[in-house]
């Protein structure tokens, strides 16, 4: 894998630190007059997904973490791992175990793309687009006309989630979900 | 927080300029302009220069990072007071606050003391509407203060010691005492400087004189004669009690060099002619200010580039 000098740090680099895969988040540029320059870097450890700071001196070189995100359709699981395909054409799969899946677990629906991000070839995590759309499987049945403000109640999605949504929402309806706040935006029509 | 319109942007940059060129010439001092690129540069193992040769088998010439050499050798032939406002060069500086290429303006007072120079750079800053009333901090007080350790005389270890207690973690560890120095310095002083306003910083280590005379302190310790000015935590100027002894700054250059072949970076050549004439330099202060920070200040934006026509990136 590369290496990668202090000069080329940029948000969104992936380095390896302490043998982890890293991406940057932030990358300061300091220098006291004339003297040593340094990067203050924020990273966040994809393994862990905790966000570290470190300084490295100006001009040192680090390796690369080989990293990439790709697009992929979720096709199905077979209770131990979650299996991936290319969206490219090319058909190639991937099969992501429930590590790697973690939170995104409860927007996963079959033939919804996703990004996976694949650290030595191998599927690291799984992101879930920004909006998801899924079936309302269980809740109170709706209150009509109740379509202003007013309060919410849970209801239980096909993933298994659970989301607030308004007192009008009835069950067999599809809702657009916000994933990275996990709150209701809008019912879908169908 | 502003946003400048190209025509602001370029409006605010032509008046800075005037009124810079105005306050000197007001004041009897005479602007010059000696060349950027020469077969000598700055010594400092920090400072980085752009080396280039002009066509095979020539010799090699550099960027400067300062005028600094060249205006030395106009005040030793008896030039009075100058002063120069251009392009310097300094390799791998890019940053928010660094632009590799960037405006200096830099002058010199034969005769004058540092704090003479310190009142003419207030009178500046009030010129160009900028913070001006400043307190003093000296070098030692803030590693004292906020760090509770002596920085002239404690070893690495205990600078080590302070920057992991602050929760420090580095890829690989600083070597020297000076370069922990300047680490605890960026990360830990001047973010505690004042956000607001002026501060000079002064005092600093013998060790980092660069091309400042040497003084002693009440206590007997050695410390540069030097001082630095911080704009809402941002410095922007680097003032000297002028060196004028040759075979002083031929050690510095000397220490440097050894220093630069320690850490595997090239070998600057000695800058004979300076060391020849400096013998006729008046003692006498110079001060050098980051003309686009001062700008990025008074315009209150929060990154060089919102203040130059092309940053570095963009050309």
């Amino acid at each position: 894998m590369a290496t990668y000098s202090t000069n080329e740090f940029k948000s969104g680099l992936k380095l390896l630190l302490d043998g982890d895969p890293c991406s940057i988040i932030e990358n300061e540029f300091v220098k006291p007059g004339k003297g040593q320059a340094f990067n203050r870097v924020k990273f966040r450890n994809l393994k862990t997904g905790r966000v570290g700071e470190r300084t490295f001196k100006s001009g040192e070189s680090v390796e690369g973490a080989d990293v990439i995100d790709l697009d992929m359709e979720y096709l199905y699981t077979d209770g131990e791992f979650y299996h991936f395909m290319m969206t490219d054409g090319s058909f190639e799969q991937h099969a992501a175990d429930e590590k790697a899946v973690g939170d995104c677990l409860k927007w996963l629906k079959e033939q919804d793309v996703y990004t996976v991000t694949l650290y030595n070839g191998a599927p690291l995590s799984v992101t879930p687009p920004n909006f998801v759309e899924l079936e309302i499987v269980e809740t109170d049945p709706g209150l009509k006309g109740d379509t202003a403000q007013g309060g919410s109640k849970p209801a239980r999605l096909t993933t298994g989630a659970t989301v607030s949504v308004p007192l009008f929402i009835d069950q067999g309806e599809v809702i657009r979900v916000d994933t990275r706040s996990g709150s209701y935006v809008s019912r879908v029509k169908s | 927080m502003s946003s400048l319109t190209l025509q602001q942007l370029l409006q605010r940059r032509a008046g800075f300029l005037a009124a810079i060129r105005q306050f000197f010439a007001q004041r009897g001092v005479l602007e010059v302009d000696t060349p950027i690129l020469a077969s000598y540069s700055a010594t400092d193992p920090f400072l980085d220069s752009f080396d280039l040769s002009a066509a095979p088998d020539t010799e090699r010439r550099y960027l400067l990072t300062s005028p600094e050499h060249a205006m030395k050798r106009l005040l030793a032939g008896g030039s009075g007071p100058i002063y120069q406002l251009g392009k310097v060069f300094r390799r791998g500086e890019f940053g928010q606050r660094h632009n590799p290429e960037f405006t200096l303006l830099e002058w010199y007072r034969p005769g004058w003391s540092l704090s003479d120079i310190r009142q003419e750079l207030t009178d500046l800053l009030q010129t160009l509407g900028l913070p001006s009333e400043a307190r003093e901090y000296p070098y030692r007080e803030l590693f004292r203060t906020y760090l509770g350790i002596d920085p002239l005389l404690c070893d690495a270890a205990s600078l080590r010691q302070a920057a992991t207690d602050a929760g420090l973690t580095f890829h690989s560890e600083p070597e020297t005492r000076d370069d922990w120095l300047d680490l605890l310095m960026s990360h830990l002083i001047e973010p505690r400087l004042p956000s607001e306003g002026a501060a000079f910083v002064s005092g600093y280590p013998a060790s980092q004189a660069s091309l400042a005379e040497v003084t002693e302190d009440v206590d007997g310790q050695q410390l540069a004669a030097r001082f630095e000015l911080y704009i809402n935590g941002v410095e922007v100027a680097n003032a000297y009690q002028e060196l004028t002894d040759a075979e002083e700054l031929a050690r510095r250059f000397a220490t440097d060099n050894a220093r630069r072949q320690a850490l595997g970076l090239p070998v600057i050549p000695e800058d004979t002619r300076l060391l020849e004439s400096l013998g006729a330099m008046p003692p006498g202060a110079g001060i050098a200010v980051g003309f686009d920070r001062l700008l990025m200040l008074a315009t209150g934006s929060h990154c060089l580039a919102d203040v130059m026509p092309f940053a570095w990136d963009a050309i």
